[in-house]
């Protein structure tokens, strides 16, 4: 609240010791990110490794200006991109939608509770073959195969909070004689907000899970695929090439969660 | 007290509950017999456990009573009736809702949100000292302010029987003498009739007409006190001389 202007010697110490620190911080993060890119291309440049093994960063850049050249890096991001975007919306709206019919009937909750467990528990990689033969080896099967990844995660975080709902307002809203559907939305889906932005957190991960995945097994194009094809024919840099990309998408799409997230809950 | 107060509010005839869960039943309240006349403000004592919330939500209509009746103006009461408004201990606002949006949750709820009764809401606010704080969040406010926006709330669809549940135990000791001389205050200003459940013996006494001793589980109601204080406020009752001699006769029949 107070003011530069008419703060005390003391505060104004406090938040220049503040300010200094943070900078510390930054530097040290920017220094060791470049302390481990130039060691890693000392010991490739000197020969220490053989570069064919290890790759370099200067070869990862090469190879990432190679296939920006042609035009084939953007085709591959954007095909990763559309399955890990489509998947993800998918099993948030799916997965949100089956939490909340679960939440509304508790029979329903009790007859499926066994199945999203077993569910749950499967790893979802062991139904490849039965997604190749369903959805045959375009995009379909690898946005399947992240909805998949998702869709039961989704559910099982919503469900715990809509379920979490503070008892006592409940009881609250039922003195007034609110109905199910007003006790939904004033009540129900407000209080399970920061539950959402967690489940978006969290399903962000598991899209790119998903959709990796879902290009080891089975895939024409994509990030997934660029890694998975540089590995059989042994040029490690365009695994690196493509694995740093991966890094930098899912960095970026997690920015935009918590973007989302900053405007979900301000007030 | 003057005869227009005569008219019975709520009354209780033969009222038994039965809990039941898979490990079995529990007899939680037996034949309970009582009136609450228009204009009284009733305070429900008993020890902890015996059911007093019981009470409350069978006043409410939450529950149904397994014998006997529950009637509201001579009507069976159920959930949600227009006449009832229910506080509970805590405040129970809405943080993602501005005071304003959380004193007029009644009227959205019971679809009355017009203009008027909204003005008439915010009028409310003002008079008790809510009147800057409308804008505000919930959590911009003190405990006592936030039990006083909770009362706004419950008096915002104008119900006629005020059910108050403990809703000062979770104040601390100061700002619970403060609230409770408030809602007192505001109850009795605004002519509303009023039960509160409470195991605090010095609050029953501190504003009720009448206090109801409950037994232990299951509940039956073994005394029924006129106070006999008038219109005292709760602060001026506990420098009474007549205060101490309730507060022992009370708690010995507690401790029956």
């Amino acid at each position: 609240m107070k003011t530069q202007s008419n703060c005390s010697l003391e505060h104004s110490l406090f938040l220049r010791r503040r300010r200094r620190e943070s900078i510390v911080v930054q530097l040290a993060r920017f220094g060791l990110l470049i302390a481990v890119l130039g060691i890693w291309e000392l010991i490739a440049g000197l020969k220490l490794v053989d570069p064919f093994i290890i790759s370099s960063p200067s070869r990862i850049a090469v190879q990432i200006g190679k296939l920006a050249a042609d035009g084939s890096l953007f085709y591959h991001i954007g095909v990763t991109l559309w399955e890990t975007v489509a998947g993800f919306v998918i099993a948030v709206v799916l997965g949100t939608g089956i939490a909340l019919a679960l939440w509304w009937s508790e029979r329903a909750r009790r007859i499926l509770e066994p199945y999203i467990v077993v569910l749950n528990s499967l790893p979802k990689i062991a139904l490849g073959p039965v997604i190749i033969i369903w959805f045959g080896t375009g995009s379909s099967a690898i946005v399947f195969m992240t909805v998949l990844v998702g869709i039961i995660v989704a559910i099982l975080h919503m469900l715990g909070g809509f379920m979490a709902t503070d008892a006592n307002k409940i009881l609250l809203l039922q003195s007034m004689g609110a109905s199910k559907v007003q006790m939904l939305r004033k009540l129900v889906l407000p209080s399970a907000l920061p539950q959402f932005v967690g489940m978006l957190k969290i399903c962000v991960g598991m899209a790119w899970i998903g959709s990796i995945m879902g290009e080891y097994i089975v895939s024409k194009a994509g990030l997934g695929y660029l890694i998975v094809y540089g590995g059989q024919v042994f040029k490690l840099d365009l695994v690196m090439a493509a694995t740093v990309i991966l890094c930098a998408l899912a960095g970026a799409m997690y920015a935009l969660v918590a973007l989302a997230e900053r405007i979900l809950t301000k007030k | 007290m003057n005869e227009q107060t005569e008219k019975t509010v709520l009354e209780f005839d033969d009222v038994s509950l039965t809990y039941h869960t898979e490990k079995g039943e529990t007899l939680a309240a037996s034949h309970l017999q009582f009136a609450v006349r228009e204009g009284e403000f009733i305070a429900v004592i008993g020890p902890s456990g015996c059911g007093k919330t019981t009470l409350l939500s069978l006043s409410a209509g939450l529950l149904s009573p397994s014998a006997g009746e529950v009637r509201l103006y001579g009507k069976p009461v159920e959930r949600g009736n227009a006449h009832i408004g229910y506080m509970l201990q805590k405040d129970e606002l809405f943080p993602w809702r501005t005071v304003e949006a959380n004193i007029t949750l009644p009227l959205e709820i019971r679809k009355c949100n017009t203009p008027a009764r909204r003005a008439a809401a915010r009028a409310l606010a003002e008079k008790y000292g809510l009147g800057g704080f409308l804008k505000h969040y919930p959590d911009q406010l003190s405990g006592g302010m936030r039990q006083r926006a909770a009362l706004i709330r419950t008096l915002a669809a104008d119900p006629r029987m005020l059910l108050l549940d403990e809703p000062f135990s979770a104040l601390d000791y100061q700002t619970r003498l403060n609230v409770c001389d408030d809602v007192y205050e505001i109850i009795r200003q605004e002519h509303k009739t009023a039960m509160l459940v409470t195991h605090d013996i010095s609050e029953a006494i501190s504003v009720a007409d009448r206090v109801f001793v409950l037994s232990a589980r299951p509940a039956r109601v073994v005394a029924a006190h006129e106070i006999g204080f008038g219109e005292m406020k709760p602060l001026e009752r506990r420098k009474d001389a007549r205060f101490s001699a309730w507060f022992d006769r009370l708690w010995k029949e507690l401790n029956l």
